[in-house]
C-alpha cells in the first residue's frame, strides 16, 4: 500500500518536473500505439464492414476465426515477428528488428483482429437495420459499406479506442521485437517491466500511473473532438 | 425524345416460397402504366411479399417478373416505402438527400433539393434533427419524401399509414394524390377500407398467397365478384 | 509546455544524430542490473562517438541473438556457452574484461545456517538438508549454469533438488530476486545485482568469498564472415576501449554502498 502511494507521488513529481526521460518514452509509447491503431483501423474497419455485407460460403468460419484471433497471445506474436525480422530470418535484410517500426508491425498484428471484430459486429447490426432500404435504393456494395461506416462511425470509434487500450498497455510483443533499448525502443510498458525487474517498485508504479493517465487523456481528447454527448448527437 | 416507360410490369407464374410452404404464387398479373392500385386482403395473405416481389426484393422460386425495359434500368426508376420506415442515423435533411447523393448529385445540390421537399411535406422545421427521434407520422412523411425525391415512375407502399393518427394519415394521402397527379404510378397495400375507397383506381384482393380478384375500384366496392372478397369487405374474419 | 516537449524531442534526435556510429550489443541481465552500463555507455559515446545500443536479455537469448546476427557483439558470463559459440564459428574470439563474484542470499533468520559455512558446497548441502526454500534462475543463463555446477560439486544432483523447496523461476536476475524476496527464500545472485536491487525485503547476504563463486565476464564479437552486415569495425573499436586503462579506471572505480562491484582483468590470462 505504501508503495502505491509512493508511486503516485513519484508520478506527480516526474510529471511536474517534465522529466526528459519520461517525456521521451511517453511520446514513443504514443507514437508506436497510435500508428499501430491507425493501420489496424485502416485494415480492420473496411474488413469488418465487408464481412457484414458480403455473403459467401464460409462466412461464419471467417467471422469465428477473426474473433478467435483476438486471443492471440502478444508474446507469441512478438516471437514470430522476431523470427521473421531477424537477420537470419526472411525479412532480416530490411534491418527492422529492434526499431519502433518492428514494434508497430507486431502491434498491428495484435490489434487488427480486435478492431475488425468489434467493427464487424457494429456493421452487422447496422446492416440489419439498413438492409431493406439500401437494397431498395439499388446501392452498390461500395456505397453500402460507405453508408454503414459513416453512420456507424461512433461504434467504429469505440472499436479503435479498444484497440488503443490494448496496444498502449501491451508489453510482451514489443519487448521481444523492440529490445527495450534505452533511447531507441524503450516505451512506458517495457520501462515498467525493467524497473519491476530491478525491484524499483515505486518508480515502476509511477510509470504505470503515467501510462493510465495518458490512456485516459487520449480517450477524453477523442471524445471531446467527436463531441460525444453534445445534445442531439450520439 | 421521351424515354420509354418501365411499365407495363408483367408477372408470369411468379412464385415466392419460404420454407416448404408457398408464401405467394403463382401470380399472373399485368400492371398498366396508369392507375392507383390498392392491394387489400387479410393478414398473412401475402400482400407485403407481393409488393416486394414486384419491386425485385424477393428471390423468385418460379416464374418471372418483367418490366418494359431491361431490369437494370427499371431498378433505378422505382421506390418503396416500407411499413416500418428505415431511418438512417443521420439528420432528416441528409436522409431525404441520400438517394440523390447515391446518384452523384453534389452535397450542396442534394441538400437544397431535400430542403425543398421537406418544406413541401411539412417537415421543414425538423431538417437538422436526427431522423431516429422523429415520431411515427413524421417518419413516414420522411420516407415518402425520400422515395419521391428522384421522381420514380412507380412507387410501392406497404401499409404506410398502419400506425398513424388521423392528421398524419390525411397529410400522407394528400401527398400521394399529388404525386399520382404528377405522373407516379402507385401500388399500395392497406388495411383501412375507407382509405382504399378514397384512393383506389383499381383493387387487388390477395388471399392465401393468390390474387383472388383484380377489378376497377367502382366495380369492386359496389359488387365484389368473389365470396371471400365480399366477406372481407363486410368485415368478416377471412382465413 | 509544448515548447518543453518539442525541446525534449529535438534533444532526443540530436543525441542520436550526434553519435553517428551505432552498434548493438546483447548483454546479460546480471551485467545490466548492476548499473555499470549506465556509467560506461556515456563515456563510450563521449570517447568514441559510438552509441552502443544494449539489449538486456538472458545469456541464452544473448547467444541466440549473436548466432542470428541480430547484434554485433555479446557480453556474457558463461565460459562453456562461450566456447561453444566460438566452436560453431558464430564469434571471432573471446576477450575477458572483468569479473565479479556470486553470493548466497537468504532470509535474515538463516534457517539453514549457511552464514558460518566454510565453502559454497557446504552451504548448499545445508540448504538441501534443511529443505529451505531456494529460488533458482532456471533459465539456462550464465548464472544458472554456475549454480548448477555448484550443486553438482556439492554432490546434490537433480533428483535431490525436490520441487517442494527448490523453485525454478525461469526468469532473469531481477525477477528471481523478487520471487526470493516474496518467498523469503535462499538464492544465488551476482553481487552487483544484489547490491543494486531495490526490493530486498527480509533478505540478507549470508555467504561469499569462496573462489568457486568467481564470475568472469567476456566480450565476444559476432563473426562477420557468418553475417556480413555486422559492424565488425565498431565492435573492434569497442573492444579496444573495454580493455583500455580508461575502462579499467571506470570499472574498478564503480562502487555501490562503498563496495567495489567488478574487478577489471582484461589481458591477464
Amino acid at each position: 500500500m505504501n508503495e502505491i502511494l509512493q508511486g503516485l507521488l513519484e508520478a506527480g513529481r516526474l510529471i511536474v518536473a517534465f522529466d526528459a526521460d519520461l517525456i521521451e518514452i511517453s511520446l514513443r509509447s504514443l507514437h508506436v500505439t497510435l500508428t499501430a491503431v491507425l493501420v489496424a483501423a485502416t485494415i480492420g474497419i473496411p474488413l469488418g464492414a465487408w464481412l457484414a455485407v458480403k455473403r459467401f460460403r464460409h462466412r461464419r468460419a471467417a467471422i469465428a476465426t477473426l474473433n478467435a484471433l483476438m486471443g492471440l497471445p502478444p508474446v507469441v506474436v512478438g516471437l514470430i515477428v522476431y523470427l521473421m525480422l531477424s537477420r537470419s530470418g526472411p525479412f532480416g535484410v530490411f534491418g527492422l528488428l529492434f526499431t519502433p517500426t518492428a514494434m508497430i508491425i507486431a502491434q498491428v498484428i495484435i490489434l487488427t483482429p480486435l478492431v475488425a471484430s468489434i467493427a464487424h459486429q457494429a456493421m452487422r447490426e447496422m446492416w440489419a437495420e439498413y438492409h431493406d432500404l439500401l437494397i431498395s435504393l439499388n446501392t452498390t456494395r461500395s456505397q453500402r459499406i460507405r453508408a454503414l461506416v459513416w453512420d456507424g462511425r461512433r461504434a467504429l470509434l469505440t472499436a479503435a479506442l479498444a484497440g488503443f487500450g490494448r496496444g498502449i498497455g501491451e508489453v510482451g510483443a514489443i519487448m521481444i521485437v523492440g529490445g527495450n533499448i534505452d533511447h531507441a525502443t524503450r516505451v512506458l510498458t517495457t520501462a515498467i517491466a525493467l524497473e519491476t525487474g530491478k525491484g524499483e517498485f515505486a518508480l515502476a508504479l509511477a510509470l504505470g500511473f503515467v501510462l493510465i493517465g495518458l490512456a485516459i487523456a487520449v480517450n477524453w481528447f477523442i471524445h471531446t473532438l467527436s463531441r460525444t454527448e453534445v445534445s442531439g448527437r450520439w | 425524345m421521351v424515354t420509354q416507360s418501365i411499365l407495363p410490369l408483367r408477372l408470369e407464374g411468379a412464385c415466392v416460397r419460404r420454407n416448404a410452404s408457398v408464401t405467394i404464387g403463382p401470380i399472373d398479373l399485368e400492371l398498366s402504366a396508369e392507375g392507383f392500385t390498392i392491394v387489400i386482403g387479410p393478414n398473412g395473405a401475402g400482400k407485403t411479399t407481393l409488393l416486394r416481389m414486384m419491386h425485385g426484393m424477393e428471390r423468385l422460386n418460379a416464374g418471372a417478373v418483367t418490366w418494359a425495359v431491361p431490369e437494370v434500368e427499371a431498378r433505378e426508376r422505382q421506390a418503396f416505402v416500407f411499413q416500418v420506415p428505415v431511418m438512417m442515423r443521420r439528420s432528416v435533411l441528409e436522409n431525404v438527400a441520400y438517394p440523390l447523393r447515391l446518384h452523384g448529385w453534389s452535397r450542396r445540390k442534394a441538400l437544397d433539393a431535400a430542403g425543398t421537399w421537406l418544406e413541401r411535406i411539412g417537415l421543414g422545421d425538423a431538417a437538422e434533427r436526427m431522423a431516429p427521434v422523429l415520431s411515427g407520422g413524421e417518419r413516414q412523411k420522411l420516407a415518402l419524401a425520400r422515395a419521391l425525391i428522384r421522381k420514380p415512375e412507380i412507387l410501392f407502399l406497404d401499409e404506410p399509414c398502419a400506425s398513424l393518427d388521423g392528421r398524419a394519415m390525411r397529410e400522407i394521402e394528400a401527398l400521394l394524390i399529388e404525386a399520382h397527379a404528377e405522373g407516379t404510378r402507385i401500388v399500395m397495400s392497406t388495411h383501412d377500407m375507407g382509405q382504399a375507397r378514397r384512393l383506389a383506381s383499381d383493387v387487388l384482393f390477395v388471399h392465401r398467397g393468390a390474387i383472388e380478384e383484380a377489378a376497377p375500384a367502382e366495380v369492386f366496392f359496389k359488387q365484389a365478384a368473389t365470396r371471400t372478397a365480399r366477406a372481407f369487405l363486410r368485415g368478416d374474419i377471412v382465413e | 509546455m509544448k515548447r518543453l516537449v518539442m525541446a525534449a524531442i529535438l534533444a532526443g534526435y540530436a543525441a542520436s544524430a550526434a553519435s553517428a556510429d551505432v552498434m548493438k550489443m546483447a548483454v546479460t541481465t546480471s551485467f545490466h542490473n548492476s548499473g555499470l552500463s549506465e556509467i560506461l555507455l556515456p563515456e563510450i559515446a563521449a570517447d568514441l562517438e559510438l552509441e552502443v545500443q544494449l539489449l538486456v536479455v538472458g545469456t541464452g537469448q544473448a547467444i541466440r541473438l549473436g548466432e542470428a546476427g541480430d547484434v554485433d557483439a555479446i557480453l556474457v558470463h558463461s565460459r562453456p556457452a562461450e566456447e561453444a559459440f566460438l566452436a560453431q564459428g558464430h564469434g571471432t574470439h573471446r576477450t575477458e574484461i572483468m569479473y565479479n563474484d556470486f553470493v548466497l542470499i537468504g532470509p535474515s533468520s538463516d534457517p539453514a545456517g549457511i552464514s558460518g559455512a566454510d565453502s559454497a558446497a557446504t552451504a548448499l548441502v545445508a540448504i538441501a538438508e534443511t529443505a529451505a526454500t531456494f529460488a533458482s534462475r532456471g533459465d539456462d543463463s550464465g548464472t544458472h549454469k554456475k549454480e548448477l555446477a555448484l550443486w553438482t560439486e556439492a554432490g546434490i544432483d537433480e533428483p535431490a533438488r525436490d520441487v517442494s523447496w527448490y523453485k525454478e523461476t525461469g526468469a532473469g536476475m531481477g525477477a528471481t530476486l523478487n520471487t526470493a524476496s516474496g518467498l523469503d527464500a535462499y538464492l544465488m545472485s551476482d553481487r552487483a545485482s544484489w547490491l543494486k536491487f531495490g526490493n530486498k525485503g527480509d533478505l540478507k547476504l549470508l555467504f561469499a568469498g569462496d573462489p568457486a563463486l568467481f564470475n568472469q565476464y567476456a566480450y565476444l564479437p559476432v563473426n562477420p564472415e557468418k553475417h556480413g552486415h555486422v559492424k565488425a569495425d565498431l565492435a573492434a573499436k569497442l573492444e579496444g576501449w573495454l580493455v583500455s586503462d580508461r575502462a579499467r579506471a571506470l570499472i574498478d572505480g564503480y562502487q555501490l554502498e562503498g563496495e567495489q562491484l567488478f574487478t577489471f582483468n582484461a589481458g591477464q590470462n
